[in-house]
């Protein structure tokens, strides 16, 4: 047998041994998932199901053996399972390339893909588009509040529309540079409104930002601490534009300020990776909590097994 | 300390067992060799532990470290507390389930600091799957602890719209332009809480919690900068974002709340400021996570150490050779 088969042999059975174990032997359990059924439309006849837990259901057991108000949701305890088995997939990598990773990997891009589609047709398209150019319609269909001034037709909104469709073009057999006109007016805007924003919000207001007091006085007098801030902030800043700075060779003072201006590059990479391996560790940090949480019923930080 | 090793000695069990292996190549081949040969896996092993460890010991004993907050996380905290009751807050979730982690505790304290303050709460999304964290804000911090906020009065979900930076850029002059009904297509104009509401410019405060594109960066370029006597912004996002923001920092962002130990600082000053004397463990998330982060940066900081003892005793014997 071949040294990786064995890993994942050993890891499989030792893993289904231990889940078996959890859910069989003990008092509890683990990965089931409650629901609340809630009356609600204005004559209460209608039941709605929202999420509970395993807490409330004790106690409300506790209160009357028979109550159905509460009870075990399947559907709701499948998806937890599936999401701590593709959990379980996506982690796998870290030991090699397998085929439940990539079973779970084509699983999430085709669902976030579905998911898109649908949203983007539901809040956009239906909304934003259709709406506009037939209002009526669209309130006796999709929207039935669409009411006062918001559903006035405004047929201005025709044009987008044929931009859209000529944008779909290019997914016909002929006439695909059709689609060019209205991609290039979307580059086009795109582009005069990244450029403006760039310029007002980055290289403007950050010149404006970086023209500091080197020596700040309060009502309370000299402040060392902001006085320092700033300083830093300036040599800062000037160091780093030196290194850029290609019309002079970088010796004497240009040399030194293009030499401290690396070490400040190379500080704010290190910053900004410690920051990243903050996040990483706080997204592992979330899916073991999950796994152990939701799932194995192992801890109840926020005492939801707790009737 | 050693009640839970005495009590869950099987999870200690557990983690000997599987370092086992590596003790062993240790013993056989010697520690520098071994090191300079070290399979990544193992890394990646000695990592799942650093964490899963901590997080147990804070699950199983309800133990958190305490937190500092830091000026950023003072500034943020302040910007909402200077509203008033009634004031108007825009909430706009932009991120998803992929960084819930991170930002999901913030969003539950910038939730929980509004409603205390008896804010009027506009939530939006830019992020198509923003809805659903809207949805869970709502869910398990207002219907929970403050069933008298009505919704259309106290609060609104205005949903998702996709055009990222455009949508900014529309609503800052014409909200209604976009937003012709709310996420539950009840019609603007029926809600009360929009009365007289044209535009972002009458927010009393935007927050933006954001996991990237488009995110608070946009918010600083579409919505302060135009109007920056108009808007105000406060920011939460995650670790690998919050670098690139320091520059908007204090002109066009007063607050910022950087990762996980921004999301912990801010919780402990809301949770000083309103958590009573027994807060909700759900009002504690960040505040639990710190503990994680805590031993993985600590082995992170081992491994670097380790690799440089590596290369400069490697460069020694190269020279010396």
């Amino acid at each position: 047998m071949k040294r990786d088969t064995l890993v994942w042999t050993l890891l499989m059975v030792v893993g289904a041994a231990a889940l078996f174990g959890r859910a069989v032997f003990t008092t509890d359990g683990m990965g089931r998932e409650y629901v609340e059924a809630v009356p609600v439309g204005a004559d209460g006849q209608q039941i709605q199901f929202q999420a509970s837990t395993y807490g409330a259901f004790l106690a409300a057991q506790a209160a009357d053996p028979n109550q159905t108000d509460i009870q075990f949701s399947l559907p709701r305890s499948i998806g937890l399972w599936i999401a701590a088995l593709f959990t379980l997939a996506i982690l796998s990598f870290l030991y090699g390339d397998n085929p439940f990773y990539r079973i779970a990997e084509a699983i999430v891009v085709g669902v976030s893909a579905a998911y898109w589609m649908a949203v983007g047709f539901w809040t956009v398209i239906v909304p934003n588009l259709l709406a506009k150019i037939a209002p009526g319609m669209i309130q006796g269909w999709a929207m039935p509040g669409l009411t006062g001034p918001e559903a006035d037709q405004n047929l201005w909104y025709v044009v987008p529309m044929i931009l859209g469709v000529m944008l779909l073009w290019r997914l016909a057999p002929t006439g695909a540079w059709i689609s060019r006109w209205p991609l290039a007016f979307i580059i086009g805007t795109t582009a005069g409104l990244r450029m403006i924003a760039f310029l007002h919000g980055d290289f403007l207001a950050q010149i404006r930002n970086s023209i500091v007091p080197l020596v700040v006085l309060t009502q309370e007098g000299f402040d060392l601490s902001a006085s320092l801030t700033n300083l830093i902030a300036v040599v800062g800043v000037l160091c780093c534009l030196a290194y850029f700075f290609f019309s002079f060779e970088h010796k004497g003072m240009v040399g030194h300020a293009a030499q401290a201006g690396i070490w400040i590059l190379m500080i704010t990479f290190g910053a900004a990776f410690g920051y990243t391996v903050m996040g990483r560790i706080a997204l592992v940090a979330i899916r073991l909590e999950f796994l152990l949480d939701d799932w194995l019923w192992l801890i109840d930080p926020i005492g939801r097994r707790v009737a | 300390m050693a009640d839970f090793v005495l009590n869950q000695w099987w999870l200690l069990a557990a983690m000997i067992l599987s370092l086992v292996p590596l003790v062993l190549q240790f013993t056989r081949d010697g520690v520098m060799p071994t090191l300079e040969t070290l399979d990544r896996r193992w890394i990646f092993l000695i990592m799942f532990w650093a964490v899963l460890v901590p997080i147990y010991y804070i699950g199983v004993t309800g133990e958190t470290f305490p937190e500092t907050p830091s000026a950023l996380a003072e500034a943020t905290f302040e910007e909402i507390e200077r509203l008033e009751e009634g004031d108007r807050l825009l909430l706009a979730f932009d991120f998803d389930p992929a960084s819930e982690g991170e930002l999901g505790p913030m969003a539950t304290a910038f939730v929980k600091h509004a409603a205390e303050k008896r804010l009027r709460l506009y939530f939006m999304a830019l992020w198509p799957i923003g809805p659903q964290m809207i949805a869970d804000a709502i869910n398990e911090i207002i219907l929970v602890d403050y069933p008298d906020m009505v919704y259309g009065e106290d609060y609104v979900n205005l949903g998702f719209k996709s055009g990222n930076e455009g949508v900014i850029k529309v609503i800052v002059t014409n909200l209604r332009e976009l937003y012709t009904t709310d996420a539950r297509g009840t019609a603007i104009g029926d809600i009360p809480m929009m009365e007289g509401i044209e535009n972002i410019q009458q927010m009393d405060l935007v927050v933006n919690i954001s996991a990237g594109y488009p995110g608070t960066k946009e918010w600083v370029q579409y919505a302060v900068t135009p109007y920056p006597d108009r808007i105000r912004l406060v920011g939460g996002a995650t670790g690998v974002q919050a670098p690139l923001l320091y520059p908007y920092i204090p002109e066009q962002l007063p607050g910022l709340l950087g990762a996980i130990k921004g999301a912990a600082e801010y919780e402990s000053l809301v949770n000083a400021a309103y958590g009573g004397d027994d807060t909700d463990p759900k009002y504690l998330e960040a505040l639990r996570r710190m503990g994680p982060q805590l031993v993985a940066h600590l082995l992170i900081i081992g491994l670097i150490i380790a690799a440089n003892v590596i290369f400069f005793l490697n460069r020694r014997r190269v020279a010396r050779s």
